[in-house]
């Protein structure tokens, strides 16, 4: 063999190996929680408030939390990050000051989630005063997932071909409608890989939500979005440090982890099916 | 050259940043004529054009000196609105470039986009301009088909029947055909030639031999400068210019 193949080989197999250690990490992880949660999974699990102590019971009241609080996140940080990834791709001057604020946005990715549960506690539970609850608790995470979603769509947005732009113009549009109608529907299942990345991080973090949502148990459903509610990432906290009980909820714990990883892997699955439809009908 | 002068330019003189493109460039081009303009890869054919319906707006760092007037207005007038000028001035790309929306909807994205809703209205528009275009016999069934399903000749043609649908008065073409087949090619040249009759045509090309054959008033670029510019007979079989000759003998460019 010539040494550019062996070369070549090497690079391929390096390549090949990373690819498979990632894969066989996440098949790990499945397997792991496949196996010990899944004699804990059933109807009466996903449908039923826990009960005696949380020795027993379901965990409803925590997946109903988990949905309140990821729809909250998106509902609030996916438009605000669109806009603000608008402004700065095709609105803002290019020059410092839109560098100084990209690296602001890097920077909040890299803050570490319990530092935005604490300022969600000052902010939102206490200053603006709605308590620990669902909308404190969404707007916690959704800052958090904000930088993802801005990063996601800046890229989605700057990977548009400049021709829309300039055959839109030429024909007489606005800029606005320029945006709107040439650049922005292209560019949504790139926004919607965003999305789904946040989404992902906003149902599985606890740290955000500790101070500013999660209760650590309540068989009541929220009735409005200022009730506190139950959160499956909180509640996997709670059953496995809970000291006198927690070998018997074991069975529990990998359970509620299961249905976590089910829930965000459906949600993402969802939004992979859209992004696929839209990918089909806009494609350039 | 008499009629009547439909875009008037004054001694223009354009920069990128520190650059200069076009030096001290005045022509004057007619009503309901085609005028092509020809020259070597950047002598700024393309960039005048570009001028003509201030897309080099879009550009970060340019600058603009001298005149341009549309039926006597200064489009670089504070008070021009550039929307406005572009309705008025439409353009068709060198590479097709449609978007990534039905045959329908990329005809009527001009109209629309000028506050046109009423359905019936926005069906006459674009089966009007793709007749014009010469392309609604190949299209009228499949309307609501993505446009990136068809050739490369009926994109181009498709985009044509776009700039129409907003009812312009002038049509800028940059190098309309250079990406496209012999029959393709043929295609749009007769099309154009159809379309001067309700148009002021301006069109930038390569190929000399299709400025030759349909256009009234040809201008040579070089280096940024207007070297000549004449009715298209004059330019191609006696031009004033040694530079000229050069470049349509085939010397050089």
């Amino acid at each position: 063999m010539k040494r550019q193949q062996i070369y070549q080989q090497v690079a391929f197999g390096g390549l090949r190996l990373s690819t498979l250690t990632i894969i066989s990490v996440l098949g790990l992880i499945i397997w792991f929680l496949g196996k010990e949660g899944v004699s804990a999974l059933s109807w009466e699990f996903l449908t039923q408030a826990p009960r005696n102590g949380m020795t027993e019971g379901g965990i409803f009241p925590a997946l109903v939390g988990t949905l309140c609080l990821t729809l909250g996140a998106i509902i609030f940080a996916l438009p605000l990050g669109v806009f603000a990834a608008i402004y700065l791709t095709e609105y803002a001057k290019q020059g410092r000051l839109v560098r100084i604020i990209r690296l602001g946005i890097n920077n909040l990715a890299g803050v570490p989630s319990v530092v935005f549960g604490l300022f969600g506690l000052a902010m939102f539970v206490e200053y603006l005063n709605f308590g620990p609850s669902i909308l404190a608790g969404s707007l916690t995470l959704g800052i958090l997932i904000l930088p993802t979603i801005i990063r996601a769509s800046e890229e989605a947005l700057l990977a548009i071909p400049q021709t829309f732009r300039e055959a839109s113009l030429a024909l007489g549009a606005s800029k606005w409608h320029t945006i709107y109608k040439a650049v922005l529907p292209p560019a949504i299942p790139g926004i919607l890989t965003g999305t789904i990345l946040g989404i992902g991080r906003a149902a599985g973090e606890t740290a955000p939500i500790i101070f500013t949502a999660a209760c650590f148990y309540t068989a009541r459903l929220p009735h409005s979005i200022f009730d506190q509610v139950m959160a499956l990432p909180f509640h996997l906290y709670v059953l496995a440090t809970e000291g006198t009980h927690f070998e018997k909820t074991l069975p529990l714990q990998y359970g509620t982890a299961l249905v976590l990883l089910g829930l965000v892997l459906g949600i993402n699955l969802i939004a992979v099916i859209i992004r696929t439809r839209l990918r089909r009908k806009i494609r350039w | 050259m008499a009629n009547n002068t439909k875009i008037m330019v004054e001694n223009l003189i354009f920069y990128y940043g520190n650059d200069k493109a076009l030096e001290d460039v005045s022509m004057l081009i007619q009503e309901n004529k085609i005028t092509a303009l020809i020259g070597p890869s950047g002598c700024g054919k393309s960039t005048f054009l570009r001028v003509l319906n201030r897309m080099n707006d879009l550009i970060p760092g340019t600058k603009l000196k001298g005149k341009v007037l549309i039926d006597g207005y200064d489009i670089y007038s504070n008070t021009t609105d550039v929307v406005e000028l572009r309705k008025k001035v439409g353009m068709v790309f060198q590479k097709s470039n449609p978007f990534p929306k039905s045959i329908f909807d990329n005809v009527a994205y001009g109209p629309r986009a000028h506050g046109i809703r009423d359905k019936a209205r926005l069906t006459n528009i674009v089966e009007e301009s793709l007749e014009k275009a010469a392309i609604w016999d190949e299209v009228k069934d499949k309307l609501k088909q993505s446009a990136m399903e068809l050739s490369g000749g009926q994109q181009q043609r498709l985009c044509i029947a776009r700039a129409l649908a907003i009812n312009p008065e002038i049509i800028l073409m940059d190098e309309p055909a250079s990406a496209l087949d012999p029959i393709s090619t043929a295609k749009i040249e007769e099309l154009i030639r159809v379309l001067k009759e309700k148009y002021t045509i301006v069109i930038v090309t390569h190929n000399m031999q299709q400025a030759a054959r349909v256009s009234d008033y040809t201008g040579f670029f070089l280096l940024g400068e207007l070297i000549e510019f004449s009715d298209t007979n004059k330019i191609f079989t006696s031009p004033q210019d040694s530079r000229t000759e050069d470049y349509i003998t085939g010397r050089f460019g």
